[in-house]
């Protein structure tokens, strides 16, 4: 049988379940007394033992059950969560992810749990109270139960008539499999992952573990509480690949008893016994979660729907590749566009201006749907670090907080496929150099736990991802000190050196001030690093720090890498492109406003004294020459908070330009970053104005 | 024997050289040129190929040959060399012949004001024809360029 094409779902959902994991683990370690998020916990791990069981993966599926053998016992309040649970489960994650990770790799997923398996199970023996009348009760989680009949117990009849008698709908749904289905456990899952998103389960035929066992014919029926439309909701099952049929059936009140009856006629003496362990103990039981689902089934069930409105979301997953063939498509279609702009303008053709008038407007929008594309949140490189910063907080033994804002802020795949790394070197840095430890902060009047925040944010045509905390700050004079003896600077440069400055020595290779290395930090490799990699993705990185009072790195990222919007200019018969975002203002200078200082060519602006570059010198333009002219068209540009101006002959004005490369044949050039195709179709340089300021 | 390979002739002055048709993506007429500065002074420039910026060069000026106007006979040969794509300017191109390959025979010192390093061999065709053959990764090595700019300062 052909797994492979399951495999890639399985691994795709395995890291979303995981991810998931992680994330709820986190909030229930703030929040210990929230059981509802324990039961998305449980449910998570449910799934992914189901998944695991299908695809024969038993280390995985081992693991996850014991796991949730543990959270079983949290959700029915028969253990409290405490510290070394937390870290046992984590520690179970870590596995479970190495795991998923091996198979990613093409492995078998084994590895050795026992460990990790034997620390759970002692949790489960030895930290609930098990006896048996906890026990009895705390089977009331109906999937657990093993009949041959679809039957009821007392405790599930009198949870769905309470549902009915709160105005919720409870459904009984068969569902068959189409008998060429190679998989039926992975199709029955989808239908109970697909159910689970918008209600509750109350009781299955074939149980759950018998489904995820593939121990089921082809069709299986279910009990199902729910806010939802039955006929939407049939339409919805239909929908998942390879199910036959479908059909669901609202119950009432009457309804119910008389299939409760049919059920307990076909069932024998377990029914009865089970209704004897439970003479009074039933009722306070059955009370207690069905007051809970009621509290957690707005939180699990709306939040889905208001996002979607009503239907589940969809999304197919496509692989990077055809997106960026798409993107270099699109990138061609851009230049015949200007292309046909410029020559429906020489034509003047009413008919032909308003057709490439539209297909300007369409196009545009294409351009940003293809550009959305591309884009994804922050959050899928953020989502990751509460969990490592924990960690280093808990091995540096530092109380900090994170405080992540902004998740949600887009950024395009290639630089989130890369931003990741610098971002944890930073991070590290910050809960190693920046965040004091808890002596040390009461010492100096803090707050004993340390925050980082964590932020990204639009601005312009960048984001910015900013790392602040309020540790020790940087002190300007242990820099220089230790620059100085690594020979980074000479004691003459230190004294005429910026704070801002001072604080770029940090990116300098070969520099650490940590007096002490750790395994997290310090060894003197890594500002550099992350400077040299965020400088490659046109970016920049800024360090703002009051000794005592904590540092802010703050990262500068272009949106996008592929299109960027940009001013032509022209200088003679030479056209060039400058990138908008480095562009403050543009202007035109007389001759006699050039002022000359120490041999250099200063111009005014709004107040201050800027350096006048002449591009034409540099880039040795044959045919034009400011110092001929009177008037000089000047272009402001700006890196960091320093201005400067260039000479140019003429502007042509604003387009959207192509970023291409020039070729592997040529070397780097200093102040030209690529190249673009114009509509003429001539290639026109695109300045890197970022050279001009030193 | 050896193997017959099929080879691209082009002319620079009154010489005929040959590339292996396999290192030719296509041959074009003139296309616009844009200057880019600071760089290899034989390196005319980038160009435009249906939406690939490709650097060119001046076959002449690397060679140390005196430049000449263009003609409407003047060619760009874009060759494609491990992952560079290169344009070559050339006087003129027109033919494409089959070569045994043992016809090719190691060329003397200098050719034609050519370093031999560049060439690959000599082949005598028909009664009266030398055709020279490139050795283009050698033609197209940075180290090599580097060198002969150091010296030129």
């Amino acid at each position: 049988m052909d797994m492979n094409q399951y495999l890639s779902m399985f691994i795709d959902e395995s890291n979303d379940h995981l991810q998931s994991l992680n994330e709820n683990m986190l909030l229930l370690e703030q929040t210990p007394n929230d059981l509802s998020i324990v039961q998305i916990i449980f449910r998570s791990a449910h799934t992914l033992k189901g998944m695991a069981a299908t695809m024969g993966f038993e280390d995985l599926a081992s693991l996850t059950h014991q796991m949730e053998n543990v959270l079983d016992l949290v959700r029915n309040e028969k253990l409290a969560m405490q510290d070394f649970i937390f870290d046992t489960l984590f520690k179970g994650l870590d596995a479970l992810e190495a795991m998923v990770e091996d198979i990613t790799q093409g492995g078998e997923g084994k590895a050795d749990v026992s460990a990790i398996v034997a620390d759970l199970q002692a949790i489960v023996r030895g930290e609930a109270p098990s006896s048996g009348s906890a026990k009895s009760a705390g089977s009331a989680p109906a999937k657990q139960e093993t009949n041959t009949a679809i039957q009821l117990d007392e405790f599930q009849y009198s949870v769905l008539q309470q549902s009915i008698g709160e105005g919720h709908r409870v459904l009984y749904i068969d569902v068959a499999i189409r008998d060429d289905c190679q998989l039926k456990a992975v199709r029955a899952y989808m239908v109970f992952d697909l159910l689970e998103k918008s209600g509750e389960v109350i009781k299955s035929h074939p149980t759950v573990q018998d489904i995820e066992q593939e121990k089921f014919e082809k069709s299986f029926s279910l009990y199902y509480i729910t806010q939802k439309d039955p006929a939407e909701l049939k339409q919805q099952i239909l929908n998942v690949s390879e199910i036959d049929q479908a059909s669901v059936v609202e119950l009432d009140h009457e309804s119910l008893q008389q299939m409760a009856e049919m059920g307990a006629a076909s069932a024998q003496s377990a029914a009865a016994v089970a209704e004897e362990t439970k003479p009074d103990t039933a009722a306070p039981a059955a009370a207690a979660p069905a007051a809970e689902s009621k509290d957690n089934k707005p939180a699990a069930a709306a939040k889905p729907a208001a996002k979607t409105g009503g239907a589940p979301a969809r999304t197919i997953r496509v692989d990077i590749e055809r997106l960026d063939v798409l993107m270099n498509l699109f990138s061609e279609l851009l230049i015949d566009r200007v292309r046909l702009e410029q020559l429906a303008s020489e034509v003047q053709n009413h008919a032909l201006t308003e057709t490439v008038e539209h297909m300007s407007r369409v196009s545009s929008d294409l351009q940003n749907i293809v550009l959305k594309l591309r884009m994804v949140p922050v959050d899928t490189v953020f989502s990751r670090f509460p969990r490592m910063v924990r960690d280093l907080a808990k091995s540096l033994d530092k109380k900090l907080e994170l405080v992540i804002t902004g998740a949600e802020t887009e950024l395009d795949r290639t630089v989130i496929d890369e931003i990741g790394d610098p971002l944890v070197h930073l991070l590290r840095n910050a809960v190693d150099h920046g965040i004091e430890s808890p002596q040390d902060r009461v010492a100096a009047g803090k707050p004993e736990t340390g925050t980082v925040h964590l932020r990204a944010f639009h601005s312009g045509n960048h984001v910015f991802i900013e790392i602040e905390e309020d540790g020790r700050g940087i002190y300007r004079d242990n820099v220089l000190k230790s620059a100085l003896k690594k020979g980074i600077v000479t004691e003459e440069e230190a004294k005429g050196m910026s704070d801002e400055q001072v604080h770029q020595l940090l990116f300098a290779p070969g520099f650490s001030t940590a007096e002490k290395i750790s395994d997290v930090s310090g060894r003197g490799v890594g500002l550099d690093v992350v400077k040299a990699k965020i400088t490659s993705l046109g970016g920049q990185v800024t360090i703002y720090s009051t000794p005592g009072k904590g540092t802010n790195f703050s990262v500068q990222l272009p949106l996008t890498l592929s299109i960027i919007a940009a001013m032509l200019v022209k200088m003679g018969s030479e056209k060039y492109a400058i990138p908008l975002s480095s562009i403050v203002e543009t202007g035109i200078v007389k001759k006699e406003q050039i002022r000359q200082v120490h041999g250099n060519k200063m111009v005014d602006f709004r107040g201050s004294m800027i350096p006048l570059i002449s591009l034409s010198r540099i880039f040795e333009v044959p045919d034009f020459n400011e110092e001929d002219e009177s008037e000089t068209e000047i272009i402001v540009i700006h890196k960091g908070d320093r201005l400067a101006a260039l000479a140019v002959d003429e502007f042509i004005g604003q387009n959207e330009i192509v970023l291409k490369n020039l070729g592997k044949y040529l070397p780097q050039i200093k102040g030209i970053s690529g190249a673009t195709i114009l509509g003429d179709g001539q290639v026109a340089l695109i300045l890197d104005p970022n050279v001009f300021i030193k | 024997m050896g193997e017959d390979i099929k080879v691209i002739v082009f002319k620079l002055g009154s010489e005929e050289y040959g590339i292996e048709v396999d290192k030719v993506q296509t041959i074009e007429r003139m296309l616009p040129i844009t200057r880019v500065p600071k760089t290899y002074t034989f390196v005319r420039g980038v160009i435009n190929l249906r939406g690939v910026v490709i650097p060119v060069i001046d076959l002449r000026g690397r060679f140390g040959l005196p430049e000449t106007e263009h003609t409407d006979q003047t060619r760009i040969i874009i060759v494609v060399v491990g992952e560079m794509e290169v344009g070559f300017i050339v006087d003129s191109a027109n033919d494409v012949i089959d070569l045994n390959r043992d016809r090719i025979e190691t060329p003397p010192e200098v050719v034609g004001g050519i370093k031999a390093r560049y060439l690959d061999g000599v082949a005598k065709i028909g009664d009266d024809r030398l055709l020279i053959m490139l050795n283009l990764s050698e033609v197209l090595k940075k180290s090599e360029i580097i060198q002969l700019e150091s010296l030129e300062e």
